[in-house]
């Protein structure tokens, strides 16, 4: 043909940013927002578990605050590490898709694509939070100062970001769909250990088992600015955790380097 | 302007722990040409077309995508992939899966005009798990089209179709080489790969044993039958014998059938030396040539080879 023209990759331009862009965001937010799945379990159940156990105890004082803003606090923290594992756990379902290799064939780049998802885990994070906390409100019966209250749903987000981790991390060693069925109660079972659902007699020897479970210690560093008490061991623990939750994800992530 | 070509390979090797996959593959595809990646499962095709998508490394060797490493072409939108399954989020409606992916591609067309082009406009709102096959091979391809890529490589691309769908596909690729696209497909239908490659690249045991036209690959392997008819078929069957490149010659009556790989030279001879007439050249099937290039069963019932 005389009319062939030929490409001149000189002529293409790489997209800003790794690609990352507004409307990758909020079509990755619409996902997560669309999934009857996420939003039972993220946004609703916590709020219900709080109406079922916030009312007691309510004039009893803990730290700077009463017992109903402790369990408050509890419970945003287990809806937004919930949240947050589902998102690390969607990764999983995208690469059994096929969805992953079909982004690699694009100019996307990889941190772009974990930012965006990092922000859709912070943002539906904070949205289960809220939640818990406007349920507190309604109720009437948490009391702490208000600088104390918003302290704790931002410090309960940053801590929440550990189950991110251990999302990605479990999506990676079980494929698809089953990755949520396992970290469902695999989460319920840590956040029984760590103090989240019913205290546990500190020194018993349940306590000391529960203590190296991964919810001990993020759940005590996020109701710390309320219990005005961080102790250690609680630091100890959240950050052991981090380190082994991302240090599994990036090495599952590494390993999976064939046809991804 | 001379343009880089649209593939280069040279030397390359993949190796996965003790199995190598592909075994020293050299390479060239000028852009605008349509080659078929012809080779039984387990030849290396894959992991050479993985290469080339940048989405692994070689061992050893290099691979040029118009000049530019596979990534770089790839951030550049020059490089597309059709695959024949996956590759598409169940829980995304047809527009938003457009969407997302031209939001990657700087300059690439208005979605509702992608949508147009490619006849799925009708279907923009519905959920991508609740398409049919045909309609998300179809959304496959408008995705893979949005940054007008230079190179567009298709995995099987045509199972599935009916004989309809498979011809006015073929025609809209052939448009496309036409205006400058490179088209590699890998395929085990060796009809197809005969009737829309200009070239056919056979692979097997992560080699290229064969590359040409579809009937210069046939000819290799095979060579051609020469069948005339002639007044004295046995003189002339002694001369054929003689000849050089003839592998064996039958008389029929009055009819000379000689096998021969320059099966020119035959037929010269037959037509100026001799008073053959109704001359007929016939080439083998392509499949017997994969057979004898290959040495392997024919590719289409090898399924089970990993």
């Amino acid at each position: 043909m005389s009319s062939t023209t030929t490409y001149d990759p000189a002529t293409r331009r790489v997209p800003a940013l790794g690609g990352f862009s507004a409307t990758l965001l909020r079509i990755e937010l619409l996902r997560v927002l669309r999934n009857r799945r996420t939003i039972i379990f993220t946004l609703i159940f916590p709020a219900a578990l709080f109406f079922a156990f916030g009312g007691q105890g309510s004039d009893e004082r803990v730290g700077h605050g009463n017992v109903s803003a402790y369990i408050m606090v509890s419970m945003a923290f287990y809806g937004a590490a919930l949240t947050a594992s589902a998102t690390g756990a969607s990764v999983a379902l995208e690469r059994a898709l096929g969805w992953s290799r079909q982004l690699r064939l694009t100019p996307l780049h990889p941190v772009a694509y974990i930012a965006v998802k990092a922000i859709v885990a912070l943002a539906i994070g904070g949205i289960s939070i809220t939640v818990v906390n406007i349920a507190g409100l309604v109720q009437g019966k948490p009391d702490m100062p208000v600088g104390i209250w918003i302290a704790s749903a931002l410090l309960t987000l940053v801590c929440a970001l550990v189950f991110a981790a251990l999302g990605v991390f479990v999506g990676y060693l079980v494929p698809g769909e089953n990755a949520m069925q396992f970290l469902g109660p695999a989460l319920a079972l840590f956040a029984f250990l760590g103090n989240v659902f019913i205290p546990i007699d500190e020194g018993s020897t349940m306590w000391w088992v529960a203590s190296c479970t991964p919810m001990f210690g993020p759940a005590m560093v996020s109701r710390s600015v309320l219990t005005g008490d961080l102790p250690w061991y609680a630091v100890v623990n959240a950050v052991a955790w981090l380190a082994i939750f991302v240090g599994g994800a990036a090495w599952r992530m590494s390993k999976d380097t064939a046809r991804v | 302007m001379t343009s880089a070509p649209a593939i280069r390979l040279s030397g390359v090797r993949k190796q996965f722990g003790s199995v190598i996959a592909v075994d020293g593959i050299d390479l060239t595809v000028q852009q605008g040409e349509v080659v078929a990646f012809l080779g039984p499962n387990g030849a290396g095709k894959t992991s050479t077309i993985d290469m080339v998508l940048g989405l692994s490394r070689p061992t050893a060797g290099s691979v040029e995508v118009l000049g530019l490493e596979p990534r770089a072409a790839i951030a550049r939108g020059l490089i597309s992939a059709v695959m024949q399954t996956g590759g598409l989020l169940k829980d995304l409606s047809v527009r938003e899966t457009v969407a997302y992916t031209a939001s990657l591609f700087p300059g690439a067309a208005p979605v509702e005009e992608v949508l147009e082009r490619a006849g799925i406009s009708a279907i923009a709102d519905r959920k991508v798990g609740k398409c049919s096959g045909g309609e998300q091979q179809r959304l496959r391809f408008a995705m893979a089209l949005l940054p007008d890529p230079a190179l567009l490589l298709l995995d099987e691309p045509t199972t599935g179709m009916d004989v309809e769908g498979r011809r006015s596909f073929w025609s809209a690729i052939r448009q496309d080489a036409e205006r400058g696209r490179t088209v590699l497909f890998a395929t085990h239908y060796l009809e197809e790969a005969d009737q829309y490659a200009d070239r056919i690249v056979l692979v097997s045991h992560g080699r290229v044993v064969a590359d040409g036209s579809g009937s210069e690959i046939k000819a290799l392997s095979s060579g051609r039958t020469v069948r005339a008819t002639v007044g004295d078929a046995t003189a002339v069957a002694d001369d054929l014998r003689r000849m050089a490149g003839v592998d064996g010659v039958e008389v029929r009556g009055d009819a000379v059938i000689a096998h021969a790989k320059d099966s020119d030279a035959v037929a010269r001879h037959l037509l100026t030396s001799t008073d053959a007439r109704d001359l007929e050249i016939t080439a083998k099937g392509i499949e017997e040539a994969f057979l004898s290039l290959t040495g392997d069963a024919a590719p289409a019932r090898e399924e089970a080879r990993a």
